[in-house]
């Protein structure tokens, strides 16, 4: 059984298909991509999964349990952790007051819950950061901070919206390094990303995606010599360059 | 003990000792005033600087503690000082009631509803005249002719409201607060259940207004729906006391009470007699631009601010040195 599955799921706003029966799976333990052109669905299929959005048909399960009408905070509780693509710091909260709200998903007492988010901040390296307002924080250490938040709620799974956008190539290197080691530590990881150089380094499978459609899925080597992915996703991409 | 416990410390003993230091009725009384001023404040406070929730609707659980107390008295013959626990209780299941209501809600809901609220008590009270004896209001015998053992109470319940409320802000509810205010996706999306968090933090707001409600009454003797469950002189005046002494800060409503009740008084009384007696009109207005002053000048209040406050007093002490 996989850790998260997703059933034909469809989403729509009015008369606009966000998301049309799309399917797919995350095993536990690998690193997922989910890839596609601005607007094609991705942020969207984030939402539906920790039920921000309602479903409009279809099914997400997580460990074999159907997600559909439960409340976004019992889905992180269940084990799901998410970062936001447009980041939501708590934002005249210091980083480690940050954390340690979100620490409070496991633990009771405000010192285990700061003991943890201690440990956390080490490990994505904003221990320096600590005593900042998060809203003076550049935004290459606000999506550190996102990811920080989500790790700090114990996920099985957690889910990254486009946290290496608009980082430097230096912060980049260190951002796939975290993912790295977010996996040893036994975090299974879905991850949107437009950042090819990301993307395909650090997936296990990809699974690409336009106009809310499946278009293509594999492995990294596969999805990248697709000629609709090619067309659809990195033809614009190269474009750009 | 550590250093920064000293001023603490020293207040406390001062506050102890005023009934003693000042023997005047009538400064017992605005002190009086004050505290409950202060636990309603930082109720206030509680609910709309830490958690976001901001009511334009406090006299609602005011209100309802204060002829919770008197209704104990009058119908069914039981010590006011009963109503004291049960102003707050009464007060409180209300506030269930709103926060069920409107906490499904986002936006400004909750505000309006608060608004409408406090309106909608105030008329049932006036009109349900079979309990509350409408406008006629309520009139019961104080307990005690001096006015020392009621200080002692007020001080007792201020003390006992900033510190649970400390305590709150310190511990994990404390810390679900703030997060809603500051972003309720993200709070929802780090698993707080934010509808609940909201209510509880509604929850101990209504309990206290309610138990100063219930106060109020033990300690006046009369109420009437226009006092109690005024717009004016209590929903707006708690947010007063809570944006001039600093949202969000655990002192900045006992700062807030002591300056609104000093100036609500000081136009009252018309400047203590020395001003023609049409100053004690200007209230409305002297309130309305002291708001206009804190919001471009103290955003954070006076405690929130001080240390902008201390720079800038110090800026115009040390200038006036040098010339
Ligand atoms: N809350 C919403 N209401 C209406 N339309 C939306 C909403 N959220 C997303 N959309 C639309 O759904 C489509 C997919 O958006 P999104 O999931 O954000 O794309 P991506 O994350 O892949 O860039 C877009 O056309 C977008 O305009
Ligand atoms: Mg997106």
């Amino acid at each position: 059984m996989a850790l998260l599955e997703v059933k034909n799921l469809t989403k729509m706003f009015g008369g606009l298909r966000a998301v049309g029966n799309v399917t797919f799976h995350v095993n536990e333990g690998e690193i997922v991509g989910l890839i596609g052109p601005n607007g094609s669905g991705k942020t969207t299929i984030f939402n539906c999964i920790n039920q921000y959005y309602t479903l409009t048909s279809g099914d997400i399960f997580f460990e074999g349990k159907s997600l559909k009408g439960l409340k976004t905070h019992v889905i992180c509780h269940m084990g799901i952790g998410r970062t936001f693509q447009v980041v939501k710091p708590l934002s005249r909260m210091t980083v480690l007051d940050n954390v340690t709200a979100s620490a409070f998903c496991r633990v009771g007492s405000i010192k285990e819950a700061q003991g943890e988010a201690l440990r956390i901040l080490e490990f994505s390296d904003l221990m320096d950061q600590k005593d900042k307002l998060a809203k003076s924080l550049p935004i290459g250490k606000r999506k550190r901070l996102e990811i920080a938040r989500a790790l700090a709620t114990k996920p099985k799974l957690i889910l990254l919206d486009e946290t290496a956008a608009g980082l430097t190539p230096s912060e980049l290197d260190a951002a796939i390094e975290l993912i790295k080691k977010m996996r040893d530590s036994g975090i299974t990881v879905l991850i949107v990303e437009h950042i090819m150089k990301v993307i395909m380094s650090i997936s296990d499978r990809i699974h690409a995606i336009n106009f809310g459609q499946t278009i293509a899925e594999g492995t990294p080597h596969e999805v990248a010599n697709n000629p609709a992915v090619i067309e659809a996703y990195l033809g614009e991409a190269y474009a750009q360059c | 003990m550590e250093k920064k416990h000293i001023p603490y410390i020293i207040l406390g003993l001062l506050a102890v000792a005023f009934p003693f230091l000042v023997t005047s009725d009538y400064y017992l009384h605005l002190v009086i005033i004050t505290l409950m001023w202060v636990v309603i404040g930082s109720a206030w406070n509680l609910l709309a600087g830490y958690t976001g929730q901001v009511s334009f609707g406090h006299a609602m659980f005011f209100g309802i503690g204060a002829y919770t107390a008197g209704i104990f008295v009058t119908k069914l013959e039981i010590s006011a000082w009963w109503g004291m626990a049960f102003g707050g209780i009464v007060a409180m299941l209300i506030g269930l009631f709103v926060g069920w209501v409107c906490f499904r809600l986002r936006g400004p809901y909750f505000a309006l509803a608060t608004l409408a609220g406090g309106e909608i008590f105030r008329l049932i009270a006036t009109n349900w005249e079979s309990l509350t004896d409408g406008m006629v209001g309520i009139l019961t015998i104080q307990t005690f002719r001096s006015k020392l053992p009621y200080y002692y109470m007020a001080l007792a319940l201020a003390f006992m409201c900033i510190v649970v409320i400390h305590l709150i802000m310190k511990s994990k509810w404390g810390y679900y607060f703030v997060s809603i205010r500051e972003d309720q996706d993200a709070a929802e999306s780090l698993g707080i259940n934010t509808t609940l968090y909201k209510n509880i933090s509604l929850l101990v707001s209504s309990f206290f207004t309610g138990m100063a409600g219930a106060f109020y009454m033990n300690y006046m003797g009369f109420i009437d729906p226009h006092v109690v469950f005024s717009l004016h002189y209590i929903s707006i005046m708690a947010i007063l006391v809570g944006i001039v002494g600093g949202v969000a800060t655990i002192m900045g409503p006992a700062v807030g009470a002591f300056i609104m009740v000093g100036l609500q008084e000081t136009f009252r009384s018309a400047f203590f007699g020395l001003a023609p007696s049409w100053t004690s009109e200007a209230h409305a207005l002297v309130f309305g631009l002291l708001v206009i002053f804190v919001i471009l000048f103290l955003p954070n209040g006076v405690v929130g601010d001080w240390l902008k406050i201390k720079r800038n007093v110090f800026r115009v002490r040390a200038s006036s040195e040098r010339y």
